[in-house]
């Protein structure tokens, strides 16, 4: 009986081994969300559409007046890489083009832009533009201060569509633990070396939710602009009385705001005052809470137009007022005519402070449908048609949308949430490695800077693009070049994954030539190898345009 | 047809390419000049050597050491070269070669946090939101640069979380990074044979034409093109052999020690004698809170031997006239040693030895308290001052003010050079 028992443990124990490791893997690959949402109806009201034609409206009649004549409308598929980099930091996948291509009516880039914005990967990748605004890229100190829970939290919001008025006073008004409460980490951005620097905090919320740059009233008044010192120092009074203790971040009544006079070097104490809109401040709430209110006031047309202009930066690449937080002030409604921050703020304002609208709206109007191509070749003409906004602007990708283009490029379905584990994970570290070599832009991400020879070298030589546009069963390069398709469809699939286009007849041909020429499956295998490896590299891959 | 991306004027980034892949020679660009290579002496042009130490190294196990009183812990102090200087026994290589040296024993700072700095002490201006400063080494690429170099003009050697960075200058002046220095030269080589190289380029070439088309002037704009050509350039450019430590003599390799931050001591070498001017190397891990002394055992046995054939190798080949070395920290450790037997951060008072390219050789300045108790030192140094002090070595005005992209005029620094070491 004995020596039984054993022969059955014997077989039973590497089946019971194996079938635990298919499970686990199983487990682990599958998709923890069933389905991703599929593309919804349009539903705008004629709101929506009434301000999207006043900012189309307002474009036209600035473009006649300057004799400007503004490009063609861009075709569709650019329009999809164009929406997919903006919302998901990314290109589309084949997988993604194909099921556009699929959807009928005039309206389907509308649809479109409702599916990436019910996808989680918005939430994800605006989380972290938003938290650059907000927090900046420092490091900062770790024990009390934690950017992933931060961003993890700022992606809830957004998923959830928190109002962007509401997400701010959050902010600026949170208590409790960077851990558990971590909108705190607002707060707590701004500690160095143990000590909170107020003056920092005030200098952030003041750009990032009022688009003013009023650091440097911070020691003297602003050079031309209106700030003084004395209004710098009475919006820090209003952070005066919040203290980051072991317990968090919280309210201490007790505490007064004082400064250290410049000159006299005594100490005097300073009280909270706003420099304008005094109406709009409450009587109710503690300091930072009154501050909040009045930051996001709807008479505060300073919020909605800052809001605005960040948000068209984050869609178009470059802001409407660069740089993004050091607007000039709003001008008098009843004596000039509004701008287009002023028409999407009104619009924002009325609607709930809605992101999601504001982006719909944008995306729709005339501006972002534009080709970046023109007739003109003289560099002024060129000049004043990006400067007034009549042809879509060439703008450098940011280092994680390379990585996400790259990353996407290398896979002809769409990493998602959807996704396996092994891409996702895949994902995550080669984005933070890829940073770290390709060079971080920091917060000050909406500033255009050229491209350097280090990202150059990274591209063309880095481990990334080498396993990127070697073929293996995993990725999509060895996929097209296994496929049992007509050259000419290989090469129309090459360009599709990388540059979401298909080719020009000249390239077609060319690249067909080389197809041609070649003798063994091998061979071909390289040719595609090598196709890849020239779209990661044109400027038209990293260039938004 | 119309080619927007000449290097050399005539000649087609095609042509370039077919010879770049073909040839190990450069081309493109003129290469460096042999004389000025060559020049030794105060005549050279000069470099500057940083040799970074990360985390903030502690004044008293390195240059200012105080054996015997209640915070000098367990370490002694030795004579060095250079009269009347003693610095810690952990240094005996290096206190052979400090005779035309410089000590600061009086560093202040206002930043006791690692990450602003690391950001003050590289480029001389405290961080601050609005306003990213360009790094010590960028000025001096942006003020000099060296038109004969295919290779970058600004390295930083070794591995660093804050490399120093171009700043407002823009990103083409950030450091170059190489983190296995001697050992791994990154992205510079091409991943396929010659043929397929070259295929890959010319099909570049054909998809980049269809990019242009509508585009011509904001295509130019980006640059894209040129950025390739300069990483082909550099990658086919024989100056890449500085980078590359296996053709020297096993002895000087050993001096240098086997170590990421030795390899870099000697590649920095290397560097300056081909014309590079500003170069960082970088060595982690001082960042000493608990066990500091025998943490710094470690540090030291890398420093040591890396530092002192740094000055060993430069003195003999007639380069130190023309090199300026500094070696610093982002801030020092506290006298006081802590329950774990660590040391905390320390940002008043903490020391860095500087010399060389003609900066006066043979001076203390300084001097802290022996009981740890008066923080502000004797003749405090700020680290404006000590790069006021070596731009002018570089003959580089450093009052020049530079306009910021806010449109706030900056100097190069807004410090005073510092009398005795001019």
């Amino acid at each position: 009986m004995k020596p039984n028992i054993l022969k059955w443990k014997a077989v039973c124990l590497p089946l019971c081994v194996v079938g635990l490791v298919i499970s686990l893997v199983t487990w682990a690959s599958s998709s923890p969300i069933n389905n991703s949402p599929k593309a919804p109806m349009t539903t705008e009201g004629s709101a929506f559409e009434n301000t999207v034609k006043q900012v189309d409206q307002l474009f036209e009649d600035q473009w006649s007046e300057n004799d400007i004549s503004a490009s063609e409308f861009s075709d569709d598929l650019n329009q999809l890489r164009r929406l997919s980099l903006a919302l998901h930091g990314t290109v589309p996948s084949l997988e993604e083009i194909r099921e556009f291509e699929r959807m009928e009516g005039n309206d389907r880039l509308e649809r479109w832009t409702q599916k990436l914005l019910a996808d989680r990967r918005f939430a994800d990748y605006f989380s972290e533009r938003l938290a650059r605004a907000f927090v900046g890229t420092d490091q900062g100190q770790f024990i009390i201060f934690r950017r992933d829970r931060f961003k993890a939290w700022l992606s809830e919001q957004i998923e959830a569509n928190t109002p962007y008025d509401e997400l701010a006073r959050t902010l600026i008004s949170g208590e409790g633990l960077w851990t558990g409460d971590p909108e705190t980490n607002y707060i707590t951005a701004a500690s160095a070396d143990g000590n909170l620097d107020r003056n920092k905090l005030t200098g952030n919320t003041v750009r990032a939710f009022l688009g003013q740059r009023i650091d440097c009233a911070q020691c003297h008044d602003h050079p031309f602009d209106h700030w003084k010192q004395s209004d710098f120092e009475g919006l820090t009074a209003f952070y005066g009385q919040v203290e980051v203790e072991l317990f968090g971040v919280r309210q201490n009544e007790d505490l007064k705001y004082e400064v250290e006079d410049r000159e006299t070097l005594e100490k005097r104490v300073v009280s909270p005052e706003v420099p304008f809109l005094g109406e709009c401040l409450p009587q109710e709430g503690t300091l930072r809470e009154k501050l909040a209110a009045w930051v996001t006031h709807p008479q505060n047309r300073r919020f909605e137009r800052a809001s605005a202009n960040r948000i068209w930066g984050l869609l178009f690449g470059v802001p409407y007022i660069n740089p993004v937080d050091d607007l000039p002030a709003p001008t008098n409604l009843s004596e000039s005519s509004p701008d287009v921050l002023d028409i999407l703020g009104k619009d924002f304002r009325e609607n709930g402070y809605d992101i999601k609208r504001m982006i719909q709206i944008i995306v729709a109007s005339k501006p972002f449908r534009l080709s970046s191509q023109s007739e003109n070749s003289e560099p002024e003409q060129v000049e004043r048609l990006t400067d007034s906004w009549a042809a879509f602007p060439l703008v450098r990708l940011r280092p994680e949308q390379i990585i996400g283009s790259m990353l996407q490029a290398s896979s002809l379905k769409t990493i998602d949430q959807n996704s396996n584990l092994f891409m996702r994970g895949r994902r995550f570290f080669s984005e933070i490695n890829f940073l770290n070599e390709y060079g971080d832009l920091g917060s000050d991400e909406l500033n255009d800077f050229p491209g350097t020879i280090p990202q150059a070298l990274l591209r063309m030589n880095g481990e990334f693009a080498q396993d990127n546009s070697t073929a293996s069963l995993l990725n999509s390069v060895g996929r097209i070049a296994g496929l049992d398709i007509s050259d000419e469809k290989r090469i129309e699939t090459c360009f599709l994954v990388c540059l979401t286009r298909i080719p020009t007849s000249s390239e077609k041909d060319y690249f067909l030539k080389q197809y041609q020429a070649t003798q063994n499956q091998n061979e071909r295998v390289k040719v595609t190898e090598d196709l890849f490896w020239s779209l990661y590299n044109s400027p038209e891959f990293s260039w938004n345009h | 047809m119309f080619d927007p991306i000449s290097l050399s004027g005539k000649m087609n980034r095609r042509d370039l390419c077919k010879i770049a892949v073909g040839s190990t020679l450069s081309f493109a660009l003129p290469g460096f000049d042999l004389k000025a290579a060559e020049k030794r002496g105060p005549e050279r042009r000069k470099s500057v050597i940083i040799l970074w130490m990360g985390g903030g190294p502690s004044q008293l196990e390195t240059w200012d050491p105080h054996p015997g009183t209640e915070i000098g812990g367990p370490g002694k102090a030795i004579k060095t070269a250079m009269s009347g200087l003693q610095i810690s026994d952990m240094y005996p290589l290096l206190a052979e070669q400090l005779e035309s040296m410089s000590v600061i024993r009086s560093m202040v700072s206002k930043e006791g946090d690692h990450e602003r700095g690391t950001k003050y002490f590289k480029t001389g201006y405290r961080p601050e939101p609005t306003t990213v400063y360009p790094a010590l080494g960028a000025i001096i690429t942006h003020q000099a640069p060296n038109s004969k170099l295919e290779i970058p003009q600004h390295i930083s050697l070794g591995n660093t979380e804050f490399p120093a960075r171009g700043g407002y200058l823009g990103g083409h002046l950030d450091a170059f990074r190489v983190r296995d220095p001697g050992k791994n030269i990154g992205n510079m080589r091409a991943r396929v044979e010659p043929p397929r190289q070259n295929r890959r380029l010319e099909n570049l070439n054909i998809v980049s034409q269809a990019f242009q088309k509508g585009r011509v002037i904001q295509t130019q704009k980006t640059l894209h093109q040129s950025t390739i050509d300069r990483a082909l350039t550099m990658m086919s450019s024989e100056q890449l052999n500085a980078l590359e430590i296996d053709k020297e003599p096993e002895s000087v390799r050993k001096a240098y020690g086997d170590s990421p931050f030795g390899r870099g001591c000697l590649v920095a070498r290397r560097l300056v004698e081909q014309g590079v001017h500003s170069i960082e190397v970088n060595l982690r891990g001082w960042d000493s809170h608990a066990n500091n002394y025998t943490g710094h055992q470690t540090q030291a046995a890398m420093l040591d031997p890396g530092f002192s054939s740094l000055l060993k190798d430069l003195k003999s080949r007639d380069l130190l006239d023309s090199t300026i070395v500094l070696c610093i920290g982002e801030f020092g450790r506290t006298p006081k040693i802590n329950p774990l037997d660590g040391r905390d951060h320390w940002p008043t008072g903490f020391s860095c030895i500087v010399g060389g390219g003609g900066i006066k050789g043979n001076v203390i300045i300084g001097e802290t308290d022996p009981t740890g108790k008066e923080k502000k030192p004797a003749e405090p140094v700020q680290i404006q001052d000590l790069y006021a002090t070596i731009l002018q070595k570089l003959n580089i005005d450093h009052t020049k003010e530079l306009i910021s992209p806010i449109g706030r005029p900056l100097a190069l620094s807004d410090g005073n050079p510092i009398k005795k070491l001019i």
